[in-house]
């Protein structure tokens, strides 16, 4: 296991703060768990479906929550025990004293769906295919992985993966969900053959796909681990009607819907199923930003684009937004709550994140009069057509810079023609997101760094000094050091230039019936895993 | 005979073929890209290369030209394309859904016709009565009420006097036939109801226009019973409006039913043109528009089929 002094440090951190937000995350499943019971068949909701089949390509939940439970990882999250990685095909390994080698011992007597073993030459095919993907196969988080140098399988039980330089938490980015693996023998055949096909170690085998209304799996006899899964089978319904949805959980043709429901929906479900319903709530790594076009007048000026951030009362909006959505955390670049975030009293100090809404809003003013912005000016602030959260988002953002003296007006767009607008410049302000599988300033802070270097990144800007401090804390080993480079890198972004700046982060609020049991919401709606879950009578 | 309809299946192809390279270059004006919808959309980070490369694969590198070119030498193989989003064959994605509509299609037609022709034929010859007026009223309410709301109602009526909703999901007629109707006659009333609403308002006026003619005049002269005279004179010559309002209707349920398989979760045409759409794959908005038209296109065939059948005069040269 952890080998080394920091890695040991990192992984006590996160062991802390796992137990910290598995106090703080849950509500009303506080009742002593019951022993688990093995059989039924469990209905759950997806409300879109899988493009392809393919975890290591696809980047949506849609894939997650029907597919991954047919397959393993090498490594996992603790789906007890956020942000803890535990052991899935690799049933231990060891970091070396430079933190440069990873060797894992895989798992023996695990069997695919097909009956042939496992082995480690399967593992190195799986994470080939994600960090060097073979011409024309499309790995989505291949960036993620930049600093492996090589994976190799010395023996039929180990994999060793070589760095290029020490990276915090590769560990953690090993164990993203996406990460599935595949069989090697198909995957010389034909490295596209699992964008249309299921074959995997998972607890569950494939039983049937129709599209457009369920995919269904059924128990894996062979499964490596003793007594698991709980179920005999699971159906994913197709729905995406959130009124269809909250109809289904009322009504018992599905116990839950994985990704999270609007605050309204929780409510009908709980006043519908009373106490037959239990509501696990979680802080969510996603978030709504405001994008203001750096390069466009007058969001050229950082005071304009100050005054922007200064206008937003988000703590008042957090009160009245999270009443009729799901966003609610007031927070900066890392998850409020996450193990990297800002506290309050530092969090305060940056521009638009204080309480005193007048001062902010006094200041606002006097830097658009400063840079020559006329009262009544008028722009657009382009949003998505996507009703939770970002409609209500965009309506509040319009509200907030009223109360400034700016006219914005807010225009809601199809997703394809938004992302377009964005991609091109097409725009003044953007109203954008943020979703990640976990806690780590590698993934929540690409976003950040100049847009010549990050595709995400909308708001059309180069920051070298920025695109530096990216880069110094994902190789920075100290903990402490690197949560300081983090709030320099945060304050430079959200306040000193403010490229662009949060609104609110999401409340992740998953009402489900009572028989559903062994599941807990974690912050990332891509971490489900069916293995431990089962049904009461 | 024959030969005419061999004429206008012919004349398909040239019309088809129109249709087919109007939507290409429609589809393609869309803003929005589906490489960027699939990649990015759920806000991770991949890069441009990737990006690149699955716009090469899925062939969006190419001129216009060269793009337009593959995809009708694939038509004139009846090779649809895959769909660009799941990778799936265009024609399995549509098979799969087209079952669900054709059968809601037909199962609404069945309530608009069984409630059409009676109340239409009833109010005509009963013309100014209170019968009249209810048929009006009926009529009237259809007109104005969508399908969707009304298969809200029903959903509502259904959740508070039965506890109880339709299937979420769809199970085959063959399979499991009392799953497969309590899903869809739900539906299929919502919409049958607004159908009927058409086709009973033309029923009643092609019957009032027919019961006006002298060979109606002539034949209650002879004294026939009325049943006779309104059935077997009247409904067959004043049809063939009715049947050109049914016809164009069911074509139109093949995949315009978008808000109603929304509140009913049906997984048919409709939702999957709006999904294509939303979604910009080209090759299954395309296959789709071709359905659509096609459909259209076959029911006017059958139409002036049907025309020959009802009224002997009808000849095709």
């Amino acid at each position: 296991m952890y080998a080394r002094p920091w890695a040991r440090t990192a992984g006590a951190f996160a062991l802390a703060l796992a137990v910290l937000v598995a106090a703080s995350g849950t509500v009303g499943n506080s009742a002593p768990a019951p022993q688990p019971r093995r059989g039924g068949s469990l209905n759950f909701i997806v409300s879109a479906e899988p493009p392809s089949f393919d975890g290591h390509r696809e980047t949506t939940f849609a894939v997650i929550h029907p597919i991954r439970p047919h397959y393993n990882l090498l490594v996992k999250f603790d789906p007890f025990n956020y942000p803890k990685v535990v052991p899935d095909l690799a049933e231990s390994w060891t970091v070396s004293e430079d933190g440069l080698t990873y060797t894992f011992r895989i798992r023996s007597g695990v069997r695919f769906h097909d009956g042939s073993l496992l082995t480690s030459r399967d593992v190195k095919a799986s994470l080939d295919k994600i960090i060097f993907p073979p011409q024309g196969v499309v790995s989505a988080r291949q960036a993620m992985y930049e600093m492996v140098e090589s994976v190799s399988a010395p023996s039929p039980n180990t994999v060793v993966i070589r760095l290029k330089w020490p990276s915090a938490t590769f560990l953690e980015k090993l164990a993203s969900p996406f990460n599935w693996i595949y069989k090697a023998d198909i995957l010389e055949r034909d490295p596209r053959w699992y964008e249309r096909n299921v074959m995997g170690t998972g607890p569950f085998r494939f039983k049937e796909y129709v599209r457009g209304s369920h995919w269904e799996g059924v128990r894996f006899e062979n499964y490596w681990k003793p007594g698991r899964p709980y179920l005999d089978g699971y159906r994913a319904l197709f729905i995406s009607s959130p009124a269809a949805q909250t109809a289904a959980i009322k009504f018992g043709q599905a116990l839950v819907e994985f990704r999270g429901f609007a605050p309204a929906q929780r409510d009908e479900v709980v006043q519908f199923l009373g106490d037959r319903v239990t509501v696990q709530e979680s802080g969510w790594l996603c978030n709504l930003l405001v994008v203001p076009n750096n390069q466009r007048k007058p969001f050229d000026d950082f005071r304009v684009r100050r005054a922007l951030t200064l206008a937003i009362d988000r703590w008042g909006g957090s009160r009245a937004l999270s009443q009729i959505t799901f966003m609610g955390p007031v927070g900066g670049v890392m998850r409020p709550g996450g193990p990297f975030a800002t506290p309050e009293a530092e969090l305060t100090k940056l521009a638009g994140f204080g309480r005193d809404m007048e001062a902010a809003r006094q200041e606002a003013r006097r830097l658009l009069r400063e840079a020559g912005v006329p009262e009544g000016f008028e722009f657009t602030v382009k949003n998505r057509n996507v009703p939770m959260p970002y409609i209500p988002g965009g309506v509040f953002l319009v509200d907030q810079w009223r109360q400034i003296g700016l006219n914005a007006r807010h225009v809601i767009q199809e997703t394809g023609p938004y992302l377009a607008d964005l991609r091109a410049g097409n725009f003044d302000v953007g109203v954008d997101f943020t979703c990640d599988f976990f806690d780590d300033p590698d993934v929540q802070l690409a976003k950040f760094v100049s847009s010549d270097r990050s595709p995400l990144n909308y708001a059309r800007y180069t920051d070298r000094l920025l695109d530096g401090l990216y880069r110094q804390q994902s190789r920075e080993r100290n903990l402490q050091r690197r949560l300081q480079v983090v709030r320099q890198f945060e304050r430079r972004v959200l306040s000193d230039r403010a490229y662009q700046f949060h609104l609110l982060w999401w409340q992740r609020i998953v009402p489900h019936w009572k028989r559903l049991q062994g599941y807990k919401v974690s912050p990332s709606h891509y971490l489900e895993d069916l293995e431990e879950v089962w049904l009461s009578e | 005979m024959l030969r005419y309809v061999l004429a206008r299946l012919v004349l398909v192809v040239p019309t088809l073929w129109a249709v087919a390279t109007l939507i290409f270059l429609l589809v393609r004006v869309i803003p929005g890209d589906i490489v960027e919808l699939r990649l990015v959309s759920g806000g991770s980070y991949v890069t441009p290369e990737v990006i690149q490369q699955e716009r090469g694969r899925l062939g969006l590198d190419k001129p216009l030209w060269a793009q337009y070119a593959d995809w009708i030498v694939g038509l004139a193989r009846l090779d649809l394309g895959t769909s660009m989003w799941t990778g799936a064959p265009v024609s399995k994605e549509i098979a799969l859904r087209l079952e669900l509509s054709l059968q809601l299609a037909v199962m609404a037609t069945v309530v608009a016709v069984s409630l059409a022709l009676p109340l239409g034929v009833w109010a005509a010859v009963r013309r100014g009565t209170w019968a009249d007026h209810l048929v009006q009223v009926f009529s009237v309410a259809g007109l104005a009420t969508p399908s969707f709301w009304l298969g809200i109602l029903l959903l509502l009526f259904l959740l508070y006097a039965f506890r109880w909703l339709p299937p979420m999901t769809f199970t085959p007629l063959w399979v499991n036939p009392v799953a497969n109707l309590s899903q869809l006659v739900w539906p299929a009333l919502a919409v049958g109801y607004r159908y009927s609403a058409v086709a009973t308002r033309m029923t009643r006026s092609a019957m009032l226009e027919v019961l006006r003619e002298d060979y109606v005049r002539t034949a209650w002269a002879k004294g026939l019973a009325e049943r006779a005279v309104v059935l077997r004179h009247a409904l067959r010559n004043a049809l063939l409006p009715v049947v050109t309002v049914i016809g164009l209707e069911f074509a139109f349920l093949i995949g315009g039913l978008v808000v109603t398989e929304q509140v009913f979760n049906l997984n048919g045409i409709g939702k999957l043109f709006v999904d294509a759409i939303s979604r910009r794959d080209y090759t299954l908005i395309q296959g789709l528009m071709l359905l659509v038209a096609s459909a259209y296109v076959l029911v006017n065939v059958l139409l002036d089929l049907l025309y020959a059948r009802l009224d002997p005069r009808i000849r095709y040269a």
